[in-house]
Parts: structure tokens; C-alpha cells; sequence
């Protein structure tokens, strides 16, 4: 069994050795979250806050599909982003089967319920506040998201971040659609399966340790931007 | 902060422009198996193949099974897997032109050191399938319909077993995976040679059967049917199908070691 | 800017208009009709239903019963709460945001908020964000919003139950000078001595009935309603 202390050391070892190799799949794995998560917010951030302001038959409906699929297994959604984009499915003509693009895409689809269940929530308690005043301000509907969304900022960074997690955190989706193909499509996540396939858990361990002080030190950033911001505005 | 969290979008969409802007376009996927991956040999022969042809080749390693599933859809470009019986049906189905040997290697049985089931000593690989069976000592299966489980499950039928009960434990996964579970509960395994040289977890797991022509394990390299899927760079497939076959290419995959140990054996006609 | 409003400001009727919620009466049917640049406050108990008429007036509910109407066209409005709701920016950027839904050229937003400030005393805070400032600094913020909005019709609700005296004082020199520039008014408070010091009119209402609609010097001497008494005599709990 590898100890802890064995998995440090070959974590320390490797990003002290700055190897070209390990330093492509870093890079890979922060891209293809980042897009995922970037691409996701544009969609999801404006249709949470729609569904906290419209009410229209179903839209129970939509919510609860939204809260359950934040459980959605990476595995079916790699699955579904497989069969649209294999050859013989309906998007195969695009050939973006085992590409980052792909990967991108099955993350995007991971990603968007979460971001916009919570978003969801956060805007209608924070409309909730802002209600009377915008109303009586002659806002629409429409013209109130962007100022629930930039208002409501702080929280929706931790939302954000919560996508963000989920990104890239999960192995499944990415496995099937990126095919873990070396120098083109190994992440993070995909290389620490092979390496435990392998038995090299030191290795396997070693790179979890990396993407979690990677994981970490986004987290980080986005939090003490965001408590500056928020003590410079209150 | 907008202008920070700008600049870090269209740097990381920047990267990912350049990172397939680098990528060439002379490449191919193949889809192989997780024990040509494991081993290391598509590290071993796959630059020497690029150098000479100009030619990338993209592996994704998968289960057989799936294997086919991507030939079928047309997912990939090239196919080298080892389940012989279902690479004669894929060409008879239509889905390739050609299936050529490439090489060999054979499947072990390993097991806990003190091997309960006391196959060490039997004379056929069906006769130590039988011990086990009898003894009910605990195996894991692959369960995948990878080459590797298809190949178990053939040999259970003809020790005329039917692998059931609580000894039997499908584990659904790859061949490292299912390393790493019989390591962790003490079962006996069915692994091809290559994976298990190469793999780093073996815990009190050792080789405890081995030789029996019946675990002969033979690869082939398919070349896939350019009337089905028309888009997929044959051209390039074909290269590759050859220079497995040729003299470089099994010399390359003779020359592959891993502790000093051979893995595949070139057999080629 | 808020030039003097020399077009009459659109009398306002509201006929019968009731307000049921899950099967209490918050309102009783209630008919009224407010005219000329007045300054109206309503006065009564708390749960009497003031708030509710007001919102009911500037349009934020909708009656279950009864019609609420301008005669003309309606003017332009604005409405201070009790509690100030301010967005999550600077006060500067709380007001160039209503220039901006108001479709002001870009380049005059800055200068008009910064004039809304001045006007109002909380220049040097420009750049502080809005609601770290003091109760009193952010209901200011609120009229100097109020103000670039240019409303015929100001309601207040409660604009200064929460302040200080000096901050009360701001208040309704602030009110006084819209009124001064021809807004109407329309004000709830429960303080008695804020109604004489501001009132022109009184609606008085108890129980989510309208009891009184006079002139103030007729309410505080001679009040019709035995309950509108009691108020001024400070007998009503409020």
C-alpha cells in the first residue's frame, strides 16, 4: 500500500521535475473546466434568473428537473454527449468526438443545472428584496435580470465555483468523449484513473494531490477577490 | 474584477485556440485495448511509427467490447484488440476489409500467495479453473466483455464450469482496476502477462498459473471498411496496419521490455 | 431638470377599491379622489392599512376590488420606503442606474447624479457603496433617486420611523422641497407632530376603513371619528 507520505513525495517530486508532460495535462484540465464553466454561466446564469421571475405553467416542472439533474452522473452525461457526437450520431459530421471540445461540451451539460438551480435561488430571494423598488421604478421583468445578477454577484461566484468544482472533479463524462487520449485529450482526472488502473497508486495519488491544490488555489483567488470587493461595497 | 475574470476567459480560450491549432493534422485514433495501454507498448512503438510516417497516432484504450462499438460507429480510424472469434464476426458483418495477426502474448492466472485453491500445480488451465471453482475460493471476473473476459468465459466453459455463487465476484471493470479489487479481497484473477508485469500494486498477489497453450492471446490489427464509414482516414489506417506487420513494426514490438521481460510476441504472417 | 410642473399634476381616483388577502379584509371599499399638488398624509394605527392604500395608489398592487385611476394620463412617480432599498453599489452608481433605465444620454448621467447628491448633502459620499452608509444618508439616497426620477407624484411610506431628529429634519426638508418644485405628495407616518408640520390633508384610516379625508387644522380640532379622537389624544396604540 502506498502511504500518504509516499504520495506527497511523488506529488512534490513531480511538480518539482515541472515536466512538459504533466505541465500539458494541468493546463488541459484548467481549459476545459474554465470554458465549460465560462460557457455554462452565460446560459445558466441568465435562465436561473428568469425562472426566479416568470411564473408560467411547468415551471415547477423545470425546477425540479433542474435540482435533480445537479445529481446527474457524469458517466450519462458522457454517455449523451457520446452518442450526439459519435460518427453516427446526429452531430458526427463535426467530428469532435475525443477532442477538448467535447469534453467541454459534456461538462457544459454538467455543469449548467447547477449553476442554474442555485442561481435560481439566489435571485428570487434577493428579488424578494428588490421587488417593491424595481417595480416601482417602471423596471420589466426582462430589464431586471441584469441588475439581480450583478447584485446578487457575490453569491453566484460561489455558485460559479460550485460549477467549477463539479468540473473538475468528475472523470466520467470526460473518460468517454475525450477517450483519456495522451497529449490530446488526458486530464487530470482521466490520468489519475489510468494510474490506478496501472497500480501506480503513489503516482495516482500524487496527481490528486496537484489538481486539489490547483482546485484550492482557484478557490482561493476567486474568494479573496471577492471578499475585497465585498468589503469595498458592503 | 469583470476585467479579471475577462482576462482569464480569453486567456483560457486563447490556450485552447493555440493548443488545437498545434495539434497536426496527420493523425489517426486508434481504439485498443486497456492492456496495450497499461503495459506501455503503445509508448514503445507508436514514436518510432510517427517518425517514420509523419503520422500521429491518437490511442483510446477501452474494454474489446467497446472497442468494437466505436469501429461500429465509426468512431475511430484503426482497431487492435484480441478477441479473435469476434474480429472474424466484425469483418464478416461487414464492418472491415482486413484482420491481420499482429502479435501475441498469453494470460496468467494470479492468485493469493498461499493459494488456496492450490492451482499452482495443475496440469491445464482448465483443471486450475475446476480447483478453484470446487474450492470456492473468491475470483474476479472483468465482466466487462472485454478480449480478456471473453477469453475467461470461454475457458470456464470448457473446464465445463459455470462460473456462479458467491466465490464469483463480476466486477464490471478494467483489467488495473480489477487488479487492484482481487489485490484488495485475496481472489484469484484472470490477467493477460502484459498488464500484470507492468502493474505496481500487486500486494500479496503472485503469479500462480501460467504456460497452457489454451491462454494463448493473440492481437489483431483491423483495417476498417471504407464503404461504411467513407469519412475516416483510411489512407493513414492503412499505413498503420501495414507497418504493424512489417519488419520495423515487429521488430519494435519485439524489442519492447519492461523489467527486462519481452510482453508481446510479433506473429505476424 | 425637475422644472416647475405648470400642467396640473392628473387627479387621482380611486372608486370602491378593496383589497381582500386569503379571505381577510385588509381594505374596505374605499372611494377618494386626490387633486392639485397637495401634501396628503395618512394617518392611523399600525395594520389601520396604510401602507396597503399607498401601494394600491402607486400601482404596486392591484385591488381585488374597485378601480384605481388618473384622470389623464398618469404621471410620472416615485415612491421612498420605510426601509431604503438600495442596490449593491456606490451611491453615485445607485443613481446613475435609474438615469440610465430612464434612457439618459450616458454622458449626462454622471453630472445629474452628482447634482442629486449635492442637492441632497451626500456629495462626499459619492463613491462610498450605498447601503454602508448611515440610515438617515441612505433614506436621503433614496429621495436624491427619487428626485432624478422627476415624479408629479411622490409617495412616501414611513420615510423616517427609523431615524434620528437631524435625519427626520432632512427628511421632510426634503419633501418639502419637492413639493416646493410641484410634486404632489403622499406620505403614511404615524407621528403626529410630523403630520402638522407637513400635512395639508389628512386621510385617516382605522381597520382598513378610510374614516377621515379633511383638511389638517379641521382633523386635529375637530375630528369626526370617534377613532381619529382617540389617535390624537394618543389613546390608539400604534
Amino acid at each position: 500500500m502506498p502511504t500518504s507520505d509516499n504520495a506527497f513525495r511523488t506529488a512534490l517530486a513531480l511538480i518539482m521535475s515541472m515536466d512538459s508532460a504533466l505541465l500539458s495535462i494541468v493546463i488541459l484540465s484548467l481549459q476545459v473546466s474554465l470554458i465549460a464553466v465560462f460557457v455554462a454561466s452565460l446560459l445558466a446564469l441568465p435562465l436561473g434568473a428568469a425562472l426566479a421571475l416568470w411564473r408560467f405553467p411547468g415551471r415547477n416542472g423545470v425546477i425540479i428537473a433542474l435540482n435533480a439533474l445537479m445529481g446527474l452522473p457524469p458517466v450519462v452525461a458522457g454517455l449523451c454527449v457520446y452518442l450526439l457526437l459519435s460518427r453516427a450520431g446526429p452531430l458526427g459530421e463535426w467530428g469532435l468526438l475525443f477532442t477538448p471540445t467535447a469534453m467541454v461540451i459534456a461538462q457544459v451539460i454538467l455543469v449548467l443545472p447547477i449553476i442554474a438551480a442555485l442561481t435560481r435561488q439566489q435571485i428570487e430571494a434577493l428579488h424578494a428584496e428588490y421587488a417593491e423598488q424595481l417595480n416601482s421604478l417602471g423596471l420589466s421583468r426582462s430589464r431586471m435580470i441584469p441588475t439581480l445578477l450583478w447584485d446578487a454577484r457575490f453569491a453566484l461566484m460561489t455558485v460559479i465555483l460550485a460549477g467549477f468544482g463539479r468540473a473538475s472533479a468528475e472523470v466520467g463524462a470526460v473518460m468517454i468523449v475525450g477517450g483519456n487520449i495522451d497529449g490530446v485529450t488526458r486530464v487530470m482526472t482521466t490520468s489519475i484513473v489510468l494510474e490506478t488502473s496501472k497500480g501506480n497508486l503513489p503516482m495516482a495519488l500524487g496527481l490528486g494531490i496537484i489538481l486539489l491544490a490547483l482546485v484550492t488555489m482557484i478557490n482561493a483567488i476567486a474568494h479573496i477577490i471577492g471578499e475585497t470587493a465585498k468589503r469595498r461595497l458592503g | 474584477m469583470k476585467k479579471a475574470t475577462a482576462f482569464i476567459t480569453l486567456g483560457a480560450l486563447g490556450l485552447t485556440f493555440s493548443g488545437s491549432l498545434m495539434a497536426a493534422d496527420d493523425y489517426i485514433t486508434l481504439a485498443s485495448t486497456t492492456s496495450t495501454e497499461n503495459s506501455g507498448l503503445f509508448d514503445a512503438i507508436i514514436p518510432t511509427f510517427t517518425e517514420e510516417t509523419g503520422i500521429e497516432v491518437r490511442v483510446v484504450a477501452v474494454g474489446t467490447g467497446q472497442a468494437f462499438e466505436i469501429g461500429r460507429r465509426g468512431d475511430a480510424d484503426s482497431l487492435l484488440v484480441h478477441d479473435t472469434a469476434g474480429e472474424e464476426q466484425f469483418v464478416a458483418d461487414g464492418y472491415a476489409t482486413e484482420r491481420l495477426n499482429v502479435m501475441y502474448n498469453d494470460f496468467v492466472i494470479v492468485g493469493p500467495s498461499d493459494d488456496p485453491a492450490g492451482i499452482s500445480d495443475s496440469e491445464s488451465v482448465t483443471d486450475a479453473m475446476q480447483r478453484i471453482a470446487e474450492s470456492a475460493s473468491p475470483f474476479a471476473s472483468r465482466g466487462d466483455d472485454s478480449g480478456t473476459n471473453r477469453a475467461e468465459l470461454r475457458l470456464w466453459e470448457d473446464a465445463g464450469v459455470t462460473p456462479k455463487g458467491e466465490w464469483y465476484r463480476e466486477l464490471g471493470s478494467g483489467m488495473g482496476p480489477t487488479l487492484n479489487t482481487a489485490a484488495g479481497m485475496d481472489a484469484y484473477t484472470f490477467t493477460d502477462r502484459a498488464t500484470w508485469v507492468a502493474f505496481e500494486n500487486p500486494q500479496d498477489l503472485t503469479l500462480l498459473f501460467e504456460g497452457d497453450e489454451a491462454l494463448f492471446n493473440q492481437y489483431g490489427s483491423l483495417l476498417l471498411s471504407e464503404e461504411r464509414h467513407p469519412d475516416l482516414k483510411h489512407d493513414l489506417a492503412a499505413q498503420w496496419h501495414e507497418w504493424l506487420v512489417s519488419e520495423e513494426g515487429q521488430q519494435a514490438i519485439a524489442d519492447f521490455e519492461v523489467d527486462g521481460q519481452q510482453l508481446f510476441f510479433p506473429n505476424a504472417e | 431638470m425637475n422644472v416647475h410642473h405648470t400642467p396640473p399634476v392628473a387627479a387621482l381616483e380611486l372608486d370602491s377599491v378593496g383589497f381582500i388577502h386569503r379571505g381577510h379584509t385588509l381594505l374596505k371599499p374605499t372611494s377618494l379622489r386626490l387633486t392639485g399638488c397637495q401634501r396628503t398624509l395618512i394617518m392611523g394605527p399600525n395594520g389601520a392599512g396604510k401602507s396597503l392604500l399607498m401601494r394600491l395608489a402607486h400601482g404596486l398592487l392591484t385591488p381585488t376590488s374597485g378601480t384605481v385611476r388618473w384622470q389623464g394620463a398618469p404621471p410620472a412617480q416615485a415612491m421612498v420606503f420605510q426601509r431604503p432599498v438600495l442596490l449593491r453599489r456606490s451611491a453615485l452608481d445607485n443613481l446613475t442606474y435609474v438615469l440610465a433605465i430612464h434612457k439618459t444620454a450616458r454622458q449626462r448621467r454622471k453630472a445629474q447624479a452628482m447634482s442629486a447628491l449635492e442637492k441632497f448633502g451626500l456629495a462626499h459620499l459619492a463613491k462610498r457603496p450605498a447601503r454602508v452608509l448611515s440610515g438617515g444618508e441612505q433614506q436621503r439616497l433614496a429621495l436624491a433617486r427619487a428626485w432624478l426620477l422627476n415624479p408629479q407624484v411622490l409617495f412616501l411610506d414611513e420615510p423616517t420611523s427609523a431615524l434620528d431628529p437631524a435625519a427626520i429634519k432632512a427628511v421632510e426638508d426634503a419633501v418639502l422641497e419637492f413639493h416646493h418644485s410641484g410634486t404632489r405628495i403622499v406620505m403614511t407616518t404615524h407621528d403626529l407632530h410630523q403630520a402638522r408640520r407637513l400635512a395639508n390633508d389628512v386621510l385617516f384610516l382605522h381597520n382598513g376603513e378610510l374614516l377621515e379625508h379633511t383638511p389638517v387644522d379641521e382633523f386635529f380640532t375637530t375630528p369626526s371619528s370617534p377613532e381619529a379622537g382617540a389617535f390624537i389624544r394618543g389613546e390608539l396604540v400604534w
